[in-house]
């Protein structure tokens, strides 16, 4: 079997196997509150990193500053007007596109 | 911290796969642009037609996926290709806890629909009470399933044809939507302590680790909720 199937298949079911663990791990168990406490704390944990390495991440780790920072200063000036959700990636996404027309 | 004005228009009301589908649309857009970008890419590195087509379908982590393709075509190894992408993807544990009570049904049917949970369905489908809701992250999780898919064979096939999505400012469109649903998300002292927390660890880690460890990490921030029970 060639490099590019293993890997396909090797990656493909790792990925369900770790998607799938936590629902089939913890259904319908009801965690203890502190627990519980701390899984609706992952929302903002996980959201919050993920905007940092998504307008921060270089292709190989590290940190790559480019247009995508523009981008997001200008959603979150949209944020700040209560701009609806389509507006604010709008926003992001042209603003990171003229940065880059003009640079 | 007030939120965006679709949000407040989305919370009465019992919600429908079709809200999820909605939600989810313009972010379908970029979802699309970079699958087919990912599919020019498999296709420059010698992954054929069909084995991109099946990974978008099976692996469906962006990520994950350029970084198998780019690493197997710079001539990088099988295994440091399987072991990238796998570390990219083990957020997905931590964010499959968060989803854990969400889901309904036998094993399997539980096992099939968390197959969905990408980071964008997972970040539309937050629920004000901290929990997800099924409706949104199915509905969102299928559309952008079948815009990734979609953007995959026509970046295998037609690649040549299609703008580069970084040229159309697509790549921000991600961290502008993770942060309007963040913004949502931030309601109390705790939930900010915990995205401030989560920022911190990623920011720190970043320099130090390969993609994906750090988003990992930040996923202990959590711990600032366990201070005192709900």
């Amino acid at each position: 079997m060639s490099a590019v199937w293993i890997s396909v298949i090797v990656v493909g079911l790792a990925t369900m196997a770790i998607k799938a663990a936590g629902p089939l791990l913890l259904a319908r168990r009801t965690p203890p509150p502190r627990a519980q406490a701390a899984l609706e704390h992952l929302a903002p944990a996980l959201l919050a990193a993920l905007v940092v390495t998504q307008a921060l991440g270089g292709d190989n780790g590290g940190f790559t500053i480019d247009a995508r920072l523009a981008g997001l200063a200008a959603g979150a000036g949209a944020l700040l007007l209560r701009a609806p959700l389509l507006v604010v990636i709008t926003a992001a996404a042209v603003t990171a596109a003229l940065v880059r027309l003009v640079a | 911290m007030r939120r965006p004005a679709d949000f407040q228009a989305r919370e009465p009301g019992p919600t429908t796969y079709l809200d999820g589908v909605r939600a989810a649309a313009p972010i379908g857009v970029a979802a699309l642009a970079f699958g087919v970008s990912f599919g020019v890419l498999a296709r420059a590195a010698d992954m054929g037609r069909v084995a991109p087509v099946v990974m978008s379908v099976t692996t469906f982590a962006g990520s994950a996926q350029f970084a198998v393709a780019s690493i197997l075509g710079a001539g990088g190894g099988l295994v440091t290709a399987i072991v990238a992408a796998i570390l990219l993807n083990l957020r997905y544990g931590p964010i499959g806890l968060s989803a854990a009570t969400t889901f309904e049904g036998p094993w399997w049917r539980r096992a099939l629909t968390a197959q969905l949970i990408v980071d964008e369905s997972w970040a539309i489908a937050q629920r004000d009470d901290g929990r997800l809701d099924r409706h949104l992250l199915i509905g969102a999780g299928l559309l952008l399933l079948v815009c990734w898919t979609t953007g995959t064979v026509i970046g295998t096939f037609a690649g040549d044809l299609v703008a580069d999505p970084e040229s159309l400012g697509l790549d921000a469109a991600f961290p502008a939507l993770f942060l309007a649903l963040l913004w949502s998300q931030v309601r109390d002292r705790s939930r900010l302590l915990a995205a401030l927390a989560g920022a911190a660890i990623a920011l720190a880690l970043m320099p130090f680790t390969g993609p994906g460890i750090p988003i990992v990490a930040a996923s202990l921030a959590c711990l600032v909720g366990a201070r005192k029970p709900a």
